[in-house]
């Protein structure tokens, strides 16, 4: 099959040459998959970075034990084709060590309990590369945030000695102990996303698409009722709505939104009209201006 | 569709900041629920109106002290075009964001306050943009409300950057002036009715009538091979593919072409992106090249034309910009960077430190320091394949990375 003049995009260009790079400059590399959407686009680029090779990392999943179960057998079923290596660790593990302590009450969420678990799966796998979706678009402090971002042994970011990074050059030198979070979709915006899985036809869970869903509303958000994983006050009642989610990330910080859009082409025209941002969905950023800067510092993504 | 990459620079209260939000608000690309918390923060503050700043600042130490460290990366887009603007900060002491952000975008926004006209920072940011031959230059000259949107002002202020240019060596830049209202948003997305005078673009039509790229890049092809893919499966048993990125021109099947530094020559066998073939590509794209003879190929060779050679070469002369804490000196060793080649260099001589508001340069430092500028003499552990800076950016620039700290600290423009 040949066709005439391949001109890449931009985006997927430079995505693509990271990735690459991650390979080129890393002994132990791992792209992180949360299931989301962003992870599933990182998981396509790399099929493309070294086609007809396999992906040459595994994917680490840090399961919060609170995830939509929809994106547990969406994961389980790409890792199965791709035949790539899945590495799953629990968060529920460090908890009944009594490593770390869970919130609970009111908007209690696993999300922070996350980065003691990635942690510990960077030191027991020995990873020096942690690739991630996170991209500069979704909040503020992601905006300040370098492609190869370098962490020391607590992973800890640095944020106001970050090194320069110029033109498509990446320095990936660390010293032992360190490890480097990369972001291939740094410069990609959500509706670049979108558009890139209409365009590619990439198979995403069903909780993006609009659906039935017992919810209840709390300070204007809508929640999933389900009394195990999401705290709700006895007054705070639960209806069957028609929606979607936006973003995917635990079930106790990720609201959805009142959607009909049922496919990726109505997604898409929805995102691109909407004038509310992605993460205005995400309870676990409200929590203070600093929220995901004060995160970052202590090893979030 | 279309992405354009803008660095952004002015002084520290040119009002870059409400520029930027002015922009994404009249583009509407400013959330409700962002915008909210902008209208709640401003108010907690005691402002009466709506700071934008509050919008890109994203770091504590930042709304803390009211000014912005580190460049910040902003995403809007029109129908016809996405935009990424990297925020870059305006004090003296951060030269290098400035350089970084402008390494990175193929134009540049200069912000002039109406009142104050041309001043030290606008001279340093003309210099980085010359230096980086940053193609596209708009002085948007701002608070025009200010001076009475004074055309004779305006007009002023234009005769002293174009009189800047006139020492520059960079000739074809295009430097474009706009004079607009932040505030109050005149020539910034829609056009000024207070500013009869001028006719031009507002701010957004002309960023958006600038050409991508990929596509005004007319350099010689440069295919640095990133690695090697072997998938060593039944399917595909002998496939032996390079990948990389090019940079400048295009590679066409049945092109022949040189392996450097090796100079064997070859010829394109095929084209190859995921699970397809092409009979061309253009720059700017990632894919994956397959010869026709069986070459000994690493990371950090290069394919190109035949007859387009670059320069292969052990010694290097570079205009230098300093950014680490530790200053530059002769006889001391790096590591460089090359696009994707590693090797190690040492300092053989320093020619001079420019000074960056076109007032002349001292000779023979002793040293370089932070953000400062000079051209250095260096010797390179094993052979680069470079070509001027002028002649093609990605092949022509390299860094410089500290052995004992892993930091980048400087980033060199070959001459």
């Amino acid at each position: 099959m040949s066709t005439n003049i391949l001109s890449v995009g931009a985006l997927e260009s430079e995505a693509i040459y990271i990735l690459r790079e991650v390979v080129a400059q890393f002994e132990k590399p791992v792209l992180l998959f949360s299931g989301g959407k962003d992870s599933i686009t990182l998981v396509r680029l790399a099929q493309k970075a070294f086609y007809p090779a396999k992906i040459p990392f595994p994917l680490l999943h840090i399961d919060t034990g609170h995830n939509f179960p929809e994106t547990i057998e969406f994961r389980d079923k790409l890792v199965k084709e791709l035949g790539v290596e899945l590495i799953v660790r629990n968060v529920q593990d460090n908890i009944d060590a009594g490593k770390v302590k869970e919130e609970t009450g009111k908007y209690s969420s696993r999300n922070i309990l996350q980065t003691e678990t990635l942690l510990d799966a960077i030191e027991e796998f020995g990873f020096d590369a942690c690739i991630g979706g996170a991209r500069r678009d979704e909040e503020k402090a992601r905006a300040k945030e370098r492609i190869f971002s370098v962490r020391d042994d607590f992973g800890q970011w640095d944020e106001r000695n970050q090194r320069p990074e110029l033109f498509d050059m990446l320095n990936g030198r660390i010293d032992i102990g360190q490890n480097v979070r990369v972001f291939p979709i740094s410069n990609w915006t959500e509706l670049d996303v979108w558009s890139y899985i209409q365009k590619e036809g990439i198979e995403i869970p069903s909780i993006y698409f609009a659906h039935q869903r017992e919810t209840f509303i709390r300070d204007g958000l809508i929640w999933s009722a389900n009394d195990e994983v999401v705290y709700r006050e006895e007054d705070e009642k639960i209806e069957q709505r028609t929606v979607r989610f936006r973003t995917v990330g635990d079930m106790s910080c990720t609201a959805a939104v009142l959607s009909n859009a049922s496919d990726i082409d109505k997604v898409v025209e929805e995102i691109r009209v909407s004038r509310i941002s992605e993460r205005g969905a995400r309870i676990d950023d409200k929590r203070s201006e600093a929220a995901m800067e004060k995160r970052k510092q202590q090893g979030y993504f | 569709m279309n992405v354009l990459k803008i660095a952004t620079a002015g002084s520290v209260d040119d009002g870059k900041s409400t520029l930027i939000g002015r922009i994404l608000y009249d583009t509407k690309s400013l959330t409700e629920d962002k915008l909210q918390a902008i209208e709640e923060k401003s108010r907690q503050r005691g402002f009466d109106y709506l700071d934008f700043s509050l919008a890109t600042d994203g770091l504590v130490a930042e709304r803390e002290q009211g000014i912005t460290i580190d460049v910040a990366h902003i995403y809007f887009s029109t129908p016809k075009t996405s935009f990424i603007i990297a925020d870059t900060p305006g004090h003296i002491e951060y030269t290098r964001n400035m350089v970084t952000g402008a390494s990175n975008s193929q134009a540049s926004i200069i912000l002039v306050d109406a009142r104050n006209g041309v001043v030290e920072q606008t001279y340093r940011h003309f210099f980085i943009n010359n230096l980086l031959r940053v193609k596209e230059v708009v002085v948007a000259v701002n608070k025009m409300d200010l001076v009475d949107y004074s055309e004779e002002r305006f007009n002023q202020i234009k005769g002293e950057i174009e009189y800047l240019a006139q020492k520059s060596d960079y000739k074809n830049q295009k430097i474009t002036f706009i004079p607009i209202s932040a505030l109050h948003g005149d020539n910034v997305v829609n056009s000024s009715t207070n500013i009869n005078w001028y006719s031009g673009k507002s701010l957004l039509e002309y960023l958006e009538d600038l050409q991508p790229f990929e596509s005004t890049n007319d350099s010689k092809a440069r295919f640095p091979i990133q690695s090697i893919i072997r998938p060593k499966t039944e399917e595909f048993h002998d496939f032996r593919g390079y990948a990389g990125k090019l940079y400048g021109g295009s590679l066409a099947v049945g092109d022949k072409v040189t392996v450097l530094p090796s100079a064997i020559e070859s010829t394109i066998k095929g084209i190859h992106f995921f699970d397809r073939e092409y009979n061309e590509a253009k720059s700017g794209s990632s894919f994956t090249l397959t010869l026709e003879d069986d070459v000994n190929i690493g990371r950090g060779d290069m394919i190109v034309k035949k007859g387009e050679e670059p320069r292969v070469t052990k010694q290097l002369e570079a205009t230098i910009c300093w950014m680490d804490k530790s200053p530059l000196q002769v006889a001391e060793k790096f590591y460089i960077k090359h696009g994707v080649n590693d090797a190690q260099v040492k300092i053989t001589s320093l020619e001079n430190s420019i000074y960056t508001d076109f007032s002349g340069e001292v000779t023979n430092p002793s040293k370089l320091s932070l953000n400062e500028i000079g051209k250095v003499s260096l010797k390179i552990s094993k052979p680069l394949l470079v070509d001027s800076y002028k002649d093609n950016k990605s092949n022509g620039a390299f860094i410089l990375i500290n052995p004992k700290t892993n930091n980048t600290s400087g980033v060199g423009f070959i001459n």
